[in-house]
């Protein structure tokens, strides 16, 4: 049974079977309802949910004795005459809080995209305070900054491409210091975007000798472009030139024409469009539905140091994932993170983001509800992709223990956890395969998906 | 003659700010509506791309924006937006304490190895070596080492004022003339009163000009510093606008930039004056 099922519900199937009665058993209904952070009405509600039904479920733990007790009385007379003996109105508060944080004021780093707007819209929408947290989101100049930074330990966590805190733990590009990914923050809303004199170049084949700008070398666009690029037939190393160019220069250096185009960000690429310098050719979610690009990262030994400051911290930032999943808050969200103390852009810009009705700068609009998307759980079916496009493209040499990092740094086990005991219910496995760009991807077989392709670097 | 000449000075200055403007209203004109677009397509677009209008703000647009800044310079509506007179102070806090802590070290040991002349010959290659190196090659050292932004930016202020501090210590007190200390000498000053009341007031002049190009230097590197650094400062300011690509606010801080170097200049400058000697 569910966690988060109504206890008072005399009709619920027995054991066997799932909620809905279509599946087998339960696990098999939570892989089949593929949608993990469907929030709840209300969190005092979600709360109370959990708390009264594990009260419930105390005082008869055989299912058919609780439910022959509800038949005999109805439900609200149960929860009635639970709540005259037991206080679950102070018992629902006292499990909302959990264990008192070791360290209140927190400040975590974020870069001026939409990739982060449950990291920053949790600070304006009182996200960080209901956990009980005093955190500042400090605006960062770079994916290097923020890593140093967060090294350095001026920040205890911080906003981070979902590759970085892989790199981090290998010691690429930096020292080796154990990193972790406890919830990632966005799921697609990134794009391609091309200058407007590309308009009739929208075959891959012709792009030869085009130069492209990436965030970062350590970035789910850098490793999706790539794959774009050579599942069409080009070699990234050779045919283009990759260049690494902080977002807000992507536009500036397509309007200067140093550039033919990006895979960026989003409100990056909106902004190119809204400028008009640039067209979208290709949302990301066409390479890959459902792919990850940024999380939420934190050092491991800040989870060592302090343990509930971290949970409430994933706590906050699922609860505000979970928020932004819902479509009919993305716009009141695109208000919260627009001024100049966040993401800093023009309202209009973001809404087209966040709401993926947008303009696609070739006079036409568009509609993708799904254009981003909000999915805090880690999956580590994920880590062990971005390992495999690590090696193919050079960035790690030799053997990769691909399960032993990805379970290292993505925290699924914890983040399960949490979200167990905050009422939404986590898919049952850490893997799950998925396809890019109509190829599967196997997690148990990542050496045999790396053989399968033609184009990489030698190594 | 002076009164006329400066007189005649100033009008032409005003005239080729006129000029100056008048030129950048003209080429920033927006050139009409461009190609046509659905209305509701144009409602998800920018001014740009609707109206044809420039990339690059007029002077007008720039004027109501620095009205704007300056009635409220000191809002401060969290940690990553605050007013340009906040920002201002965080760049002349670190500017200043990075230039002070140059100027504990330069001017002593400045004072030491121009009076030795064996001390100048040995520290000498070192010297050449570290002073043509750009203070924000620092700065990926400094952060590695020092662990913490804001003391890097410090730091980094630090490192590059002290060389043309030092160096002219050095000169100004190798230079003193020799008839002067040997004076000094003949009469049996002791070396520390020979050192402030004939080599120091001898080489002030020289002293303060290494200072005052200190400060010009200090007050380049800040706002590339901050820029890297983020957080606070007007460095900070201008990267965050560029994020923005608000070209009008970055603007406005190239102009505060400049008016606040010069200040610094001016101060320094009227110090030098202090002390300069006839000879």
């Amino acid at each position: 049974m569910s966690t988060f099922d109504n206890p008072f519900d005399p009709n619920r199937k027995l054991r066997a079977g799932c909620v809905c009665g279509q599946h087998g058993s339960d696990a098999e209904h939570e892989q089949a309802t593929a949608l993990y952070c469907e929030p709840v009405a209300s969190e005092e509600k979600r709360y109370e949910g959990v708390v009264a039904s594990a009260l419930m479920r105390a005082m008869f733990p055989q299912d058919v004795a609780r439910r022959a007790f509800l038949k005999s009385v109805g439900a609200s007379t149960a929860l009635a005459a639970l709540s005259q003996f037991f206080p679950i109105k102070t018992a629902t508060e006292v499990f909302a809080q959990a264990g008192a944080p070791e360290k209140k004021d927190l400040k975590v780093g974020f870069i001026p995209i939409t990739c982060a707007t449950p990291i920053i819209m949790a600070a304006p929408m009182g996200f960080y305070a209901k956990h009980g947290l005093n955190v500042e989101v400090v605006k960062t100049a770079g994916w290097a900054v923020i890593r140093d930074k967060t090294i350095n330990k001026e920040y205890d966590a911080a906003h981070m491409l979902a590759p970085m805190p892989i790199a981090i733990s290998l010691g690429l590009g930096a020292n080796a210091i154990p990193f972790t990914v406890p919830a990632i923050e966005n799921i697609n809303g990134q794009g391609i975007v091309l200058a407007s004199k590309h308009k009739d170049k929208r075959d891959p084949k012709d792009w030869k000798g085009l130069k492209f700008a990436i965030p970062f070398d350590y970035s789910m666009h850098n490793y999706l472009l790539r794959y774009y690029l050579a599942e069409h037939g080009l070699d990234p190393d050779t045919d283009v030139q990759l260049r690494s160019v902080p977002p807000p220069e992507m536009v500036a250096n397509l309007r200067a024409d140093n550039i033919d185009g990006f895979l960026a960000p989003d409100n990056i690429c909106q902004r190119a469009i809204y400028d008009g310098v640039g067209f979208m050719h290709l949302l990301s979610k066409e390479i890959w539905d459902g792919h990850p690009c940024c999380s939420f990262a934190a050092s491991r030994e800040f989870i060592t140091s302090a343990p509930n400051s971290f949970a409430a911290l994933t706590r906050a930032i699922v609860d505000a994932t979970a928020f932004a999943s819902k479509a009919e808050n993305r716009k009141q969200i695109a208000e919260a993170i627009a001024p100049a103390n966040y993401i800093n852009a023009p309202v209009t810009v973001l809404e087209q983001v966040l709401t993926g009705t947008y303009a696609d700068g070739l006079g036409g609009v568009k509609t993708d509800p799904k254009r981003v998307d909000f999915d805090p759980f880690p999956w580590q079916s994920f880590a062990v992709w971005m390992l495999t496009q690590m090696k193919r493209w050079g960035q790690i040499k030799g053997d990769v223990d691909y399960k032993a990092v990805a379970e290292q740094v993505y925290l699924a086990t914890d983040t399960k956890k949490l979200m167990t005991e905050m009422g939404l219910t986590p898919p049952a496995s850490a893997y799950k395969s998925f396809a890019v760009m109509g190829k599967n991807f196997d997690p148990a077989k990542p050496e045999d998906y790396l053989a399968s392709f033609k184009i990489r670097k030698a190594s | 003659m002076t009164a006329s000449l400066r007189l005649r000075a100033g009008l032409v200055s005003l005239v080729l700010l006129a000029a100056f403007l008048g030129i950048w209203h003209l080429a920033t004109r927006s050139t009409g509506t461009t190609a046509t677009m659905s209305p509701e397509y144009a409602k998800l677009m920018g001014l740009t791309a609707t109206q044809g209008k420039s990339a690059m703000p007029g002077p007008l647009d720039v004027g109501a924006k620095l009205w704007e800044h300056l009635k409220r310079p000191f809002y401060d509506n969290g940690p990553n937006d605050k007013g340009l007179g906040i920002q201002l102070g965080y760049s002349i806090a670190r500017v200043g304490t990075g230039y002070l802590l140059a100027v504990l070290v330069a001017i002593p040991l400045g004072f030491l190895i121009g009076m030795s002349p064996l001390l100048s010959k040995a520290l000498d290659p070192f010297i050449q070596v570290l002073k043509p190196i750009s203070p924000l090659a620092w700065m990926p050292l400094a952060l590695y080492t020092i662990k913490d932004s804001s003391v890097s930016a410090i730091f980094v202020i630090f490192i590059c004022s002290i060389w043309p501090m030092l160096l002219n210590t050095v000169f100004g007190v190798a230079s003193v003339r020799k008839e002067w200390i040997n004076v000094a000498r003949t009469l049996e000053v002791g070396t520390v009163r020979r050192a402030f009341t004939v080599i120091l007031p001898a080489a002030a002049p020289t002293i303060l000009t290494g200072m005052r190009i200190s400060i010009g230097i200090a007050w380049l590197v800040i706002v590339a510093a901050e820029m890297l650094v983020g957080g606070t400062g007007i460095g900070y300011f201008v990267w965050n606008e560029w994020n923005n690509l608000s070209i009008t606010n970055v603007i406005i801080a190239i102009l505060l930039i400049g008016i606040v170097g010069m200040l610094l200049d001016q101060i320094l400058a009227r110090f030098t004056r202090m002390v300069t000697f006839p000879e």
